[in-house]
């Protein structure tokens, strides 16, 4: 069997969660080819050339592959498919948005989400926001898959793989893209952190926010927030863990004024160790947290940053 | 510039599901049902390009039993023309569904197909984008905000670093993202007009698509709970746990 996956990367670095949708691959079974499909990205070329497991890396470097429009993305890998089996992309943004048209393309249902590998045509995800988890078998000739990366453990990087340039450019040339205003943070990502600190609605504000700063820095964590916080406009929505949000599962997540929603929970439930801090003893976040803490969050962080 | 807006009947997203003891599927019995968040949006969007003059009629479209005409209605009731049923009782794959819709969309020739991002029962996320591919259109998906500006469209997206700009040729697909409106809510009188409106139901093998099932449902099991741990009474001991027991943080 032949396995195709897609590169999450943003030009210049490849993101850790490809080296879990990797990993995803190898438990599926089968040769591995690694697809970069940017502009400008001879960095990321060089890191998927030493993915483990991954024996040939697939590089389209190409102004049309900039910005990862779906319209231009989603024909370049249509194309490749043909040669695979499988195809498999993470489910982050990126992958969410060019994935299923690759599905609709070749006729073929997608299987998103997936946070295992029953057999190479079984696959194991959350539905409900989380409430349920659903076995689910393709019965496709071709499988396209997004995969969670909370579920798999990421593949070493002391691997050489075979790097093959590819021509052909596929422009559709009906979308554009205009601008983006990302954050910017010295901070780790919040999907590759191995500590994640989140405030929630008792933060008050975005400028209490700044308590985690501290706690953050000692800590070498990523920030997030719930979706209460981000609606309440203390944050922006790149901060936001949850269904709707990122789902992370670090070794250790710190939940700071936040009830734990089911939304949150299903976005953060399953990090290693769960530390909870908040005045309500009834909160639901006390069910999942390995350690609580019942106390005002305005004394506990700057304690706790004192004390690390 | 006419506005296709499909939408999902889904569990009421204040009610928690049950799995079924043969654990065949989750339990749907008796449970509250409502218009799935994401399409409210979606109904929303379309209402507001309408009020702005943007938009000149808002077709609502949903796929499923005579149950979905309830949340049709009430898309109706919030600002839509008329409505469509495609009747089924079989539950679709996201492909099919798409397949559907694009038959709806040569019929009707919108200029702007307006969809959740995702629905809260299957989580998907796999709707808009192949509905975008089937008919060969650009899609702008998570929209936090969407302008119409001539024959473009500009759809701010939520992505993973932030928010990304994209201009999109008319017509076009956009999916929806939490932040790109607040719903309102339907007054009586919408509701009592919306029950005036016209609402046409379509039997799904009119379209002539192969439905055939692409995936099938082996098991639907409850998640791993996680299991309660201690509540501590001070930092220190927070911190010597975390050091000595949990061994997280050195």
């Amino acid at each position: 069997m032949s396995i195709l996956v897609i590169a999450e990367h943003d030009n210049s670095a490849l993101k850790a969660e490809t080296l879990k949708t990797v990993a995803a691959a190898q438990k599926i079974g089968g040769d591995i080819t690694l697809l970069v499909a940017g502009f400008n990205c001879q960095n990321v070329v060089d890191a998927a050339a030493k993915v483990n497991g991954v024996s040939k890396v697939l590089a389209a470097d190409n102004a049309a592959y900039e910005h990862h429009l779906a319209e231009n993305i989603s024909l370049l890998v249509t194309e490749l498919a043909a040669d695979h089996e499988h195809i498999l992309a993470t489910a982050l943004t990126t992958g969410k948005n060019f994935m299923p048209r690759v599905a609709a393309l070749l006729d073929v249902a997608q299987i998103s989400d997936i946070i295992d590998v029953e057999s190479s045509d079984t696959f194991v995800r959350p539905i409900y926001a989380g409430n349920a988890i659903a076995t689910v078998q393709s019965l496709d000739a071709k499988k396209v898959i997004t995969v969670r990366t909370t579920g798999f453990d990421a593949v070493a990087t002391d691997g050489n793989a075979e790097v093959v340039t590819l021509d052909t450019v596929t422009d559709a040339g009906t979308s554009s893209h205009v601008n983006d205003e990302l954050t910017v943070s010295a901070r780790p990502d919040l999907g590759a952190a191995s500590v994640v600190i989140s405030g929630g609605r008792g933060m008050q504000n975005g400028d209490n926010f700044k308590l985690l700063d501290g706690i953050a820095d000692k800590l070498g964590a990523a920030i997030g927030a719930s979706r209460a916080a981000v609606d309440a406009g203390f944050v922006p929505n790149d901060m936001q863990v949850g269904q709707t949000g990122k789902i992370v599962a670090p070794d250790l997540y710190i939940a700071v004024g936040i009830s734990g929603a089911i939304q949150h929970l299903a976005g953060m439930k399953d990090s290693k160790v769960i530390v909870a801090i908040n005045k309500d003893p009834e909160a639901p976040i006390f069910q999942v947290a390995d350690y609580g803490i019942v106390a005002d969050l305005f004394d506990a962080l700057p304690e706790l940053e004192s004390k690390l | 510039m006419k506005v296709l807006v499909p939408i999902k009947r889904v569990i009421d997203y204040n009610v928690k599901v049950r799995v079924m003891p043969d654990h065949s599927n989750v339990d749907l019995a008796n449970t509250k049902m409502a218009i799935n968040p994401f399409c409210e949006i979606a109904v929303e969007e379309a209402v507001r390009l309408k009020e702005a003059g943007t938009a000149t009629e808002i077709i609502a479209i949903s796929i499923g039993n005579k149950s979905c005409q309830e949340q049709l209605r009430t898309a109706l009731a919030l600002g839509a023309d008329r409505a469509i049923q495609i009747e089924t009782d079989e539950s679709l794959d996201a492909l099919n569904i798409a397949k559907l819709l694009q038959k709806v969309v040569e019929e009707e020739q919108p200029q702007l197909v307006i969809l959740g991002k995702q629905s809260i029962d299957s989580d998907n996320n796999q709707t808009g984008q192949m509905l975008a591919a089937l008919t060969g259109l650009p899609q702008g998906t998570f929209a936090s905000e969407v302008k119409v500006e001539g024959d473009k469209v500009n759809v701010t997206r939520e992505v993973d670093g932030g928010l990304q700009t994209v201009a999109l040729s008319l017509p076009a697909i956009v999916t929806t993202d939490l932040r790109l409106n607040e719903p309102r809510y339907a007054s009586l009188p919408n509701i009592m007009k919306a029950k005036r409106k016209p609402l046409a139901v379509r039997p799904a093998a009119d379209f002539g698509i192969d439905l055939t099932p692409r995936t099938k449902l082996l098991k639907v099991t409850p998640p791993a709970q996680r299991e309660a741990g201690v509540v501590v009474e001070t930092i220190d001991e927070l911190v010597e746990k975390l050091k000595n027991e949990a061994k997280v943080i050195s």
